[in-house]
């Protein structure tokens, strides 16, 4: 046994020498294939593989360094991250050139330029012509990009509503629907949106114009010197125009970009991003943006408490409902609230929160908040009912005999003698299931609601870092759960000395 | 006159029978004990009576409401003793609740137990809880009172208390039906007593 422990450590302690000992064979690239073509996307054809111009801009700087490329899946909104961490070699995944990127990451030179472009549904295309015509309206974008930095400066100018979204396919099935009137997104994703969705249209007028870099590790110059050898190279011979042609998202703008880059150009036009730049490059400091960031954060924070509580409430409602059909309930009853409770514990939230939003869209449209409102009240109702139909049954039934001895009606029995004593065995499992629910509420940023760790993961993209949006959000969490568990426990302590 | 009378009473429980063919009378001011050993039937015989489980057979006829002070009390935990007293009168009989907290304050200084009114149930002795028990079953102004192992919990003296309490119930012309296997307590308070022996009555 002794020898048998010592040969795995051994083994263990020598694994890394024996891994890093041997070459480097591989570019390892990320990118998110999650909705994203055509930069990258599972293949169609073959979903094990991926495609897209930036799985072959991939292949053209992997054959340039000798190297076979090899995908590594990330998340868009934490590719940064990633890369900073040097969880892959280069990021690639229509990553947009930032203040901020390049103040924490090396980056490439820039590849392709592309235009911020205006959606609007084709009926309205009079009517919102540019950003200062949405006044109260929501227009939505693809959280973590230069667009949303757009809507954000447009959300303290002209007073529009930004709304994020995790992906770039369903805020144009939001805008067909009414539930948006405008996104805001490069046209690349535009355009295909519109092809999409037959009855919408794009203004010609760029909002912004931008360009698309591969990131690395801070301390990986001198590969990221050698990719932009090999991307200048390719802008020469006309590879990279054949990529972007293969893909249709070649246009006059890029011959432009390449002539500037080839010619030697330092400065590439970066993108206003309002929250970032505006202090100018020299200036940003990490507490500078957070201290701008406070209020979002803070305003993102109500909206997690009032979602919470509103959903906790409809939890209780229905909780206590379904525990006293289950109990007192015929049989038929009984089943369907048995398979109610069985189906909703027995599935993910995030896939309910789909449902309800964006799966029933055709038959009802409810607002996000809504949504999400029904998605974590009635999830949570399946778990309090259990507590409940626990709690109930822990009644002495001799009390109940009791109670029905002297003539009071089951319904009066339950209101005045189990109900109060259940409630109270139900205490200190429910204030659980509420900071449980305060921290589950993070899940309805998926359906466009920003509360305060979806404000959290745009801070942390937009800034580039994890550390201080993370520390200042688990503060906030902390400053709203703490005093719950408080309450409830004197609120025990209590009825224990009652 | 008669007040309670069970004719032919069969009980069944999961398919067994637990109580066969009981038949008995109880006259006004009388004090009925049911002697028999644990298990055999008599707590089943008096649920009956109070309508708590079916009738496998036979028939009860009793005037409603029935008063039933149970083995363990069962007091209703999440309130006082007075609450105890007040719920039924207030909620079923639908009397003011003032004048039911002084008829409940008489009901519990008659039984000893006043000074405890403001108590929670967890805070009483057994007897207290038991004499709490007995206020809570009178409120609702029973013809027939029901106890079930009423000495169960109690020591020698407080057995004395509680056999010159049901008397002076009885005096007072109430009905009370007593199961236990307490032979020397029935001795003290009963008119009369039955056996009960695997179910079946066995003598008077």
């Amino acid at each position: 046994m002794n020898r048998y422990a010592l040969f795995v450590a051994v083994y263990l302690a020598l694994l890394p020498g024996v891994i890093s000992a041997q070459p480097q064979r591989e570019l390892r690239w990320g990118g998110d294939a999650e909705g994203g073509a055509p930069y990258v996307e599972a293949d169609p054809a073959d979903p094990a593989h991926v495609v897209g111009f930036d799985v072959e801009v991939a292949q053209l700087l992997a054959s340039g360094l000798g190297l076979t490329p090899r995908f590594v899946q990330v998340g868009f909104t934490t590719i940064d991250a990633e890369a900073a961490r040097g969880d892959f070699d280069v990021g690639l995944s229509g990553i947009e050139d930032s203040v901020a990127r390049r103040s924490r990451l090396a980056l490439t030179i820039p590849y392709y330029e592309f235009r911020e472009l205006l959606t609007v549904r084709a009926d309205d295309r009079d009517r919102y012509r540019t950003l200062e015509d949405l006044r109260g309206h929501r227009v939505a974008t693809l959280g973590a990009t230069l667009a949303y930095d757009l809507l954000v400066d447009a959300q303290a100018r002209n007073g529009i509503i930004p709304i994020t979204y995790e992906d770039d396919v369903h805020p144009y099935g939001d805008l067909a629907l009414g539930r948006v009137d405008a996104v805001v997104l490069d046209a690349i994703l535009a355009e295909r949106g519109v092809r999409r969705n037959p009855s919408l249209a794009n203004q010609p007028a760029a909002l912004a114009v931008g360009h698309y870099v591969g990131i690395l590790a801070p301390g990986r110059a001198q590969l990221r010197d050698r990719m932009n050898q090999i991307l200048r190279d390719a802008m020469r011979d006309g590879r990279l125009e054949a990529i972007f042609r293969r893909w249709n998202v070649w246009n006059q703008d890029q011959p432009r970009l390449y002539a500037r880059v080839l010619a030697g150009a330092s400065q590439y036009p970066v993108a206003a991003s309002s929250l970032v730049n505006s202090a100018g490059p020299a200036q940003v400091t990490v507490w500078r943006v957070a201290a701008r960031y406070v209020p979002a954060l803070l305003r993102a924070a109500i909206i997690t408490v009032a979602l919470s509580c509103l959903s906790m409430a409809l939890a209780v409602l229905v909780g206590a409902l379904i525990a006293s059909g289950r109990v007192y309930g015929s049989a038929p009853l009984r089943v369907v609230l048995t398979a109610y409770v069985e189906i909703v514990r027995g599935t993910p939230l995030l896939l309910q929160l789909f449902v309800l939003y964006f799966g029933l869209a055709a038959l009802v449209q409810l607002p996000a908040f809504v949504a999400a409102l029904l998605g974590l009240g009635l999830n949570y109702a399946a778990y309090e009912s259990e507590i409940y139909r626990g709690a109930l049954e822990a009644v002495p039934i001799g009390q109940l005999d009791a109670a029905r001895t002297l003539g009071l009606s089951e319904r009066q029995i339950l209101m005045l003698v189990r109900a109060p004593q259940a409630f109270r065995l139900a205490l200190a499992p429910m204030t659980n299931d509420f900071v449980a629910l305060l921290k589950d509420s993070s899940l309805v940023s998926v359906i466009t609601v920003v509360e305060l760790t979806k404000q959290t993961s745009i801070f942390a993209a937009n800034i580039g870092s994890w550390v201080v949006p993370g520390a200042m959000c688990a503060a906030i969490y902390l400053a709203m759960s703490l005093p719950l568990a408080r309450v409830a426990r004197r609120i025990e302590r209590g009825w224990r000395q009652a | 006159m008669t007040m309670l009378a069970v004719r032919s009473l069969d009980i069944r429980r999961a398919g067994r029978t637990i109580v066969s063919g009981v038949s008995f009378t109880a006259d006004r001011g009388e004090v009925v004990v049911l002697m028999g050993a644990s298990g055999a039937g008599k707590s089943s015989i008096l649920r009956a009576i109070a309508g708590l489980d079916p009738l496998g057979g036979g028939s009860i006829d009793i005037p409603r409401p029935v008063g039933m002070v149970f083995q363990f009390h069962h007091l209703f935990a999440n309130m006082t003793a007075r609450a105890n007293v007040c719920l039924a009168p207030v909620h079923v009989l639908r009397r003011p609740r003032a004048e039911v907290e002084i008829r409940a304050q008489e009901l519990l200084d008659s039984l000893g137990v006043g000074h405890r009114a403001g108590a929670m149930p967890h805070e009483l002795s057994g007897g207290e809880a038991q004499r709490v028990a007995i206020a809570r079953a009178l409120a609702i102004e029973p013809r027939v009172l029901l106890m079930d192992e009423p000495t169960a919990s109690l020591d020698s003296a407080r057995r004395g208390d509680l056999a010159a309490t049901l008397k002076r119930l009885a005096t007072e012309g109430r009905t009370i039906v007593v199961a236990t296997h307490d032979a020397a307590f029935a001795e003290t308070c009963a008119h009369r007593v039955l056996m009960i022996e695997g179910g079946r009555l066995q003598s008077s």
